[in-house]
């Protein structure tokens, strides 16, 4: 259960929004569902429209809606790959492409081992470091082939 | 831990905003308040009112930095006095394709951010202020809160800031990852916890925005330049810029240059050749072909306007905006069908859903460029993009349906020769390059003969 | 009146009043500007953007705020630079609407097409298929041909069931968000929210129960698509098939106008109702219907019912002619003389019941009503009732509402919609007093709670504090819902003598807006007491039984003879030597009885009913009569002939002409009166291609309240002189009233079945 393992942090959620709109907790207390269970499964959900006390159709919705609030699970590590324009000019195709090869899987799966999960994303707004990449929401930038296997190296042994 | 974000390149000989490039460690407290940090707060709760606040920022003709260009200044004045509690919300989704000068700005120089907050909060006397970052700002808003945290421990913010009976709480809201919560009406419903979809206007948030109290909602490059404004003045402040476009606005540059990155510079003084030349020229010094000014929202500007001075007006006069100041440079290795599918692809897939034309019009004009780019195409289906287009606009809810068909007609407007030969020259299915890219996107079968789903 | 504005629409003057959206505004003078997303009774949100339109303002001099005019003195007007959403936009005096120009025409067929290029075209196998919005306006305004290749169709589910009740096809879904903003601002249990977005956006449920409220059949009303079905309807008729009758819901004391789909079906050679669908009256439901009125319809013609009269020979009953069983209760009637009574249930409509009692009374029996508990407080609730002229829609600030002992969502659900919108849209306050929680309890401004049982003694101990602490002196109006939850007899009539005190003392008593609302049992608890009263007043205890103010329950005398007349609860059955039962079904009752008549259901005849607020209203018969069932009316009338009292009356009509004469309460109502059906405004019906979709005009009449006592005579008003008897407090849970509580008709409706909330075990 979220409230008990994880009480001192939605406490301090719920300290920033006015005592009748707890509903504004939804998304920070999602993030910590998701920290605790990988993905915002059901059982997540229930519990967070508890905490807050709506309906828990209410927040499903508000999961549906943002790219990083997952339903299903995720590997260990999700690698986003920007391959919006800014970056797509400066090689980001070319980028996922490799990356898809290493991994041996495709854009928007995860590897049979649950380790990776490989994404293309939007712009996350560091163009000029391009390709760039968020590994579990950190920052990776200026990549290439070769450092994003030292990456995988890195992530793979930890 | 994180790592600080910034590419640094001096344009100015002292950085209004882009204070980083000149003082490395002005991130810490320490060394922003020895640089002068927290002087103008300082200044403000101590000599003035409230109203001299909103008017040394009303005289500097500071101009919005997340898009419109609306007078800050103004703005601040809209708010009712009498109402209680009132809010100031930050801006800093930064979702705008080729965006990504409000994550230097927090990630280098997070106090000006924290005091320009403080100082807005002050003009309109709210005591609370959420900074609204965009999800993916996860390692950005640990800096913020670090610094935040010190704000408070030196009693910056807080109750009773600086023993003048001023209590002001700042609070860090993250979103999850929808280029729509950048539009301030959505972000508001964001923040509430409902579906960030935009709202009604009116009533505006000036009058019921959060929680439907009166709020003031500006960009975080906006705000950052409230501090140098309070302590030095707005004659001082309008030395930068021209006349309607006063101060300085960081261009962010990216696309087919050496030197993509940040650069700071007074309003109306360069032109965009000018400005491409500071980012290193093109890559091998290729022909440039078009520019995005404002990342995939504005019109395409195609190279015989790169003398375009860079102002609000002057771009505007060119046929495009300014906004954001995101400067996606092509040249002429670049397939503009390519791209404008690409931008096209960006606008269905943050299209909130909300409205019937951008809900419905993205998700066509998409499977349209997909026909094209897969080598079905037919001219045909080049008018039907514009018909499209057409029809979206000046329908849509929220500027976001409206930006969409930004790609579509001006690259029609000045490429369509591209289109055609685009058509004539991928007959029968042939993709060149695009293969991996329409594999993935699921537009066509992979050589497992698999379409993808998203 | 000073906040009218005036405005034109493509040249036609209107005024309207202040606050009108320039959609509703153009309705008024027949300019029907198409909408998907809006509807007048939900807040405009302006998503699906079909109602664009060229809207312009007088152009205002900044210096002299006059507005400008041109050589010719005439007001130059300045149109905005892009067509606007006619729902959202507030009518402003001097304002221009075109929607006659070539732009609107073509920003119309714009969204309809886009609208068009994800809708699967299913039309023949669609069940809104003739009653679609979307159908019509693509008609109206549509493109002709498709210029949408059809292989990049957006595909999706077409069978997601969102609950038992409501399945929904995702295809056919235009994303206007009706039925979660139904959910939200109306029904407030938030079940349907969109998820994902872009075109990815569909509705959903994650409830634990799924899709799962009381009012989840009006979400496939107010759908403009048929992407909402009720499980119930689903795939069952062409709605142009159907005939349509006005009628009444006889399951709760609300008085909800609904219209009954019928069809023939040839499979049996019978006439069915295929669904039951609200009737516009915005004194009594507005639109809206709750799901036990749309679905708990299957008794009517269930195939256990009884279309025979039965007799009881060698111990066993077997069917007989109506003349031969007649005759046997004429007989036994003859025989008992006066140790004979009736007992009437209160779903019996009020031209029955009436001329029950009033062959009772000539008789000089005993006449009791079933259940017998409001018959204790039936003339409380009479006299310190609303007004006459009371309307729910005016409730709002200033206003109290006091809900005391009653759930009003299970028994009276269409009133909890009301009285919630008065107290959360318009600010009305609301003080609740119940032993256990509610969904009303959301709303409440102060909570009082009681142990169950005990709410006469809370009134008791707590009234003149509440009237303090509440200042219900300065209330604007006062409005007293009342339920016999958990009381006995003596118990409810105390409650009820105690709030109408409350009444007095604060000044409340007899106006408009103010009164005691009782949540009664059923549909015609107040008419059935107001027919058995009326006419037993003179012959009140001439024998010591007779009299509808019995303290004391029939149920523990012994008759010679006793007739029961949809009679549900078996304790509420005197004891007798014979006993006679009139039914719709072989009930437990009916199992016992020497006698069993087969009487008709509400959907087959016509007549009056009574609402909890006094508001007699008309139903009529929509299907042919079953076997040999008859109305009670006439079953009645039949044994009276044999009894030498050959009335005559040909009919309901009739009948209740003889009834308004003799209760004084009724005089002046008539089927004329009552009949009447004035403009309802929204207008919502048929006609409209719109909004409605399927929502019924009103043509079967809108009904009229008689007024109260207190009303009457104002100057007759006494506080009563009452005291909290101690509770019984055995079997309180069987005092409980679920709304989908186990009964006879319920029972009979399988679309239900897993809603049914079992009965509980009689104490
Ligand atoms: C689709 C859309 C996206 C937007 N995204 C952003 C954004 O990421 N950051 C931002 O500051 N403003 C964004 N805006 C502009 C905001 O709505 C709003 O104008 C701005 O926050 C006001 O602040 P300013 O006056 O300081 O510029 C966006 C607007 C639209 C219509
Ligand atoms: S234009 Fe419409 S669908 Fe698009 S983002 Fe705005 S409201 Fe949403
Ligand atoms: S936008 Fe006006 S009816 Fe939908």
């Amino acid at each position: 259960m979220l409230k008990e393992k994880r009480a001192a942090d939605i406490e301090k959620v719920l300290a920033k929004y006015p005592p009748e709109r707890k509903r504004s907790a939804v998304m920070p207390l999602l993030y910590i569902a998701q920290e605790e269970y990988g993905y915002c499964s059901d059982e997540a959900i229930r519990e967070v429209a508890e905490i807050i006390g709506c309906d828990p159709t209410e927040v499903k919705s508000i999961v549906g809606f943002y790219t990083m609030f997952y339903e299903q699970p995720v590997g260990k590590y999700v690698i986003d790959v920007c391959d919006d324009l800014p970056c797509a000019l400066r090689g980001a195709g070319q980028f996922v492409t490799y990356c898809e090869k290493k991994l041996g899987i495709r854009a928007g799966q995860t590897t049979p081992d649950g380790k990776f999960t490989l994404n293309t994303v939007m712009c996350i707004a560091a163009c000029d470091r391009a390709p760039v990449a968020q590994v579990n929401r950190e920052y990776r930038y200026d990549l290439t082939e070769a450092s994003f296997d030292r990456m995988l190296d890195e992530l793979s042994r930890s | 831990m994180s790592r600080f974000y910034g590419t640094k390149y001096k344009t100015m000989d002292r950085h209004v905003l882009l204070r980083d490039v000149d003082v490395p460690d002005i991130r810490e407290y320490d060394v922003y308040v020895a640089n002068g940090g927290y002087a103008a707060w300082k200044k403000a709760l101590t000599t003035m009112t409230p109203d001299e606040v909103i008017n040394v920022v009303k005289d500097s003709g500071l101009r919005g930095r997340g898009g419109a260009g609306f007078p800050a200044g103004m703005k601040w004045s809209f708010i009712p006095k009498d109402i209680f509690p009132k809010y100031v919300v930050v801006n800093g989704d930064e979702s705008e394709a080729g965006t990504f000068k409000d994550h230097q700005i927090i990630d280098g120089n997070p106090h000006q951010l924290i005091e320009g907050v403080a100082l807005c909060a002050y003009a309109v006397q709210a005591n609370t202020s959420y900074i609204y970052l965009r999800g993916e700002f996860y390692e950005p808003a640990q800096t913020l809160q670090r610094a935040i945290d010190e704000a408070y421990a030196h009693g910056m913010l807080g109750k009773n800031v600086l023993g003048s009976g001023f209590d002001l709480d700042v609070h860090i809201h993250l979103g999850a990852g929808a280029y729509i919560c950048g539009e301030e009406t959505a972000l508001l419903s964001s923040l509430e916890g409902q579906l960030g979809q935009p709202r009604l206007r009116p009533p505006f948030p000036a009058v019921q925005g959060l929680y439907a109290k009166p709020t003031v909602i500006n960009n975080v490059e906006t705000l950052a330049n409230v501090p140098p404004i309070v302590m030095h003045g707005a004659q001082w402040y309008r030395q930068y810029g021209t006349e309607k476009s006063p101060g300085t606005k960081v261009f962010c540059v990216s696309g087919r240059v050496n030197k993509p990155g940040n650069y700071e510079l007074p309003l109306g003084k360069y032109t965009i050749r000018e400005l491409i030349e500071m980012a290193g020229g093109t890559i091998d010094g290729r022909p440039v072909k078009g520019v995005l000014p404002a990342g995939s929202s504005a019109p395409i500007l195609p190279a015989p306007l790169l003398d375009t001075k860079l102002d609000y007006e002057s771009i505007q006069a060119a046929g495009s905006i300014l906004g954001s100041a995101s400067f996606v440079i092509l040249d002429d290795t670049v397939d503009i069908v390519w791209a404008a599918r690409k931008m096209v692809r960006f606008f269905k897939h943050e299209s909130c859903g909300k409205c019937t034309p951008c809900r419905e019009g993205t998700y066509w004009a998409l499977k349209l460029y997909d026909k094209i780019l897969s080598g079905h195409g037919t001219l045909a289906d080049v008018d039907m993009i514009g018909e499209v287009a057409g029809q979206m606009a000046g329908k849509c809810f929220c500027l976001l349906g409206e930006f969409a068909t930004s790609p579509m007609q001006s690259t029609l407007k000045h490429f369509r020769a591209e289109y055609e030969a685009f058509i004539a020259n991928h007959q029968g299915g042939t993709m060149n390059g695009y293969a991996d890219e329409l594999i993935r996107e699921g537009v066509i079968a992979g050589p497992e003969g698999v379409i993808a789903h998203h | 009146m000073a906040d009218l504005v005036n405005l034109t629409i493509d040249g036609v003057p209107v005024s309207v009043p202040k606050g009108t959206l320039v959609v509703d505004a153009a309705k008024t003078i027949g300019n029907d500007i198409p909408v998907f997303c809006y509807h007048p009774k939900l807040k405009p949100v302006g998503m699906c953007r079909m109602c664009l339109v060229d809207i312009g303002m007088p152009k205002i001099d900044p210096a002299t705020k006059q507005p400008v005019r041109d050589e010719q003195g005439n007001v130059v007007i300045a149109f905005l630079p892009k067509l606007t959403t006619a729902c959202t936009t507030p009518v402003s005096e001097g304002m221009v609407v075109r929607t006659a120009t070539e732009q609107v025409r073509a920003a119309r067929e714009d969204i309809l097409e886009f609208l068009l290029t994800s809708h699967p075209l299913d039309c023949p196998i669609c069940d809104k298929g003739g009653e679609c919005p979307l159908q019509n306006l693509t008609l109206g305004f549509g493109p002709t041909v498709s210029r949408f290749d059809y292989d990049a169709k957006f595909h999706n589910e077409k069978h997601v069931p969102l609950g038992d009740l409501i399945y929904l096809d995702r295809e056919r879904c235009i994303q206007c968000s009706r039925c979660i903003r139904f959910q939200d601002e109306i029904a407030d249990d938030h079940v349907l929210q969109f998820h994902d977005r872009g075109r990815g956006m569909e509705i959903i449920t994650f409830s634990d129960p799924p899709f799962d409220s009381y009012f989840g059949g009006n979400t496939t009303d107010i759908c403009p698509v048929g992407a909402l079905t009720t499980a119930d309807f689903r795939f069952k008729a062409r709605p142009w098939e159907l005939a349509s009758t006005p009628s009444l819901c006889t399951h709760c004391p609300v008085g909800c106008n609904i219209t009954l789909n019928t069809r023939l079906e040839t499979k049996f050679g019978d006439y069915e109702i295929k669904r039951i669908m609200p009737r516009q009256n915005e004194q009594v439901n507005e639109i809206w219907i709750c799901d036990k009125g749309r679905y708990a319809h299957h008794f009517t013609r269930a195939r256990d019912r009884l279309r025979q009269p039965m007799i009881r020979r060698d111990g066993r009953l077997v069917e007989a002619t109506w003349e031969q069983a007649l005759q046997l209760v004429s007989d036994r009637l003859k025989a008992a003389g006066t140790s004979v009574a009736a007992v009437i249930g209160d779903r019996i409509a009020n031209e029955d019941a009436y001329l029950v009692a009033k062959l009772m009374r000539a008789l000089n029996g005993a006449i009791g009503m079933s259940p017998s508990v409001p018959a204790h407080y039936a003339d409380v609730a009479r006299a310190f009732g609303v007004g006459a002229h009371a309307n729910f829609a005016r409730l709002g600030k200033g206003d109290v509402i006091l809900v005391v002992n009653g759930d009003v969502e299970e028994q009276a659900p269409v009133w909890f919609l009301r009285l919630r919108q008065a107290v959360v849209d318009r600010g009305a306050a609301l003080v609740i007093a119940h032993s256990h929680s509610t969904k009303m309890h959301r709303y409440a401004r102060t909570i009082h709670r009681y142990a169950p049982g005990y709410a006469a003694q809370w009134v008791a101990d707590r009234s003149a504090e509440l009237i303090a602490k509440e200042s219900l002196k300065d209330a604007r109006n006062l409005l007293i819902v009342f339920g016999d939850e958990q009381l006995d007899g003596p118990g409810a009539r105390a409650l009820a003598q105690g709030l109408a005190n409350v009444l007095i003392a604060t000044g409340h008593a007899g106006q408009a807006d103010s009164g005691l609302l009782p949540l009664y049992p059923h549909a015609n608890t107040q008419g059935v007491f107001d027919m058995i009263a009326g006419t037993t007043a003179t012959s009140n205890g001439a024998n010591g039984k007779a009299g509808i103010d019995a303290r004391s329950s029939l149920a523990n005398s012994r008759f010679a003879v006793a007739w029961l007349i949809g009679v549900g609860d078996a304790s509420d059955a005197p004891s007798a030597e014979f006993t006679v039962v009139q039914e719709l079904f072989m009930t437990a009752l009916a199992q016992q009885a020497d006698v069993v008549l087969p009487a008709l259901s509400f959907a087959e005849r016509e007549g009056t009913l009574t609402s909890g607020d006094r508001r007699v209203q008309r139903f009529y018969r929509a299907l042919p009569p079953l076997g040999e069932a008859r109305p009670d009316w006439w079953i009645a009338q039949e044994i009276a002939k044999r009894l030498g009292y050959p009335w005559g009356f040909q009919g309901p009509l009739h009948i209740f002409a003889d009834l308004a004469r003799s209760i004084p309460h009724y005089h002046g109502l008539s089927y004329e009166v009552i009949s009447e059906s004035g403009p309802q405004w929204p207008p919502m019906g048929r006609g409209d291609l719109y909004y409605g979709g399927t929502v019924y005009d009103n043509t079967g009449g809108l009904g009229a309240r008689y007024a109260g006592d207190a009303e009457r005579d104002p100057a007759g008003v006494r506080p009563y002189d009452w005291a909290a008897p101690e509770p019984t407090i055995a079997g309180l849970e069987r005092r409980l009233r679920p709304l989908y509580r186990d009964g006879e008709l319920i029972r009979r409706s399988a679309v239900l079945a897993s809603h049914i909330v079992p009965a509980p075990e009689a104490a």
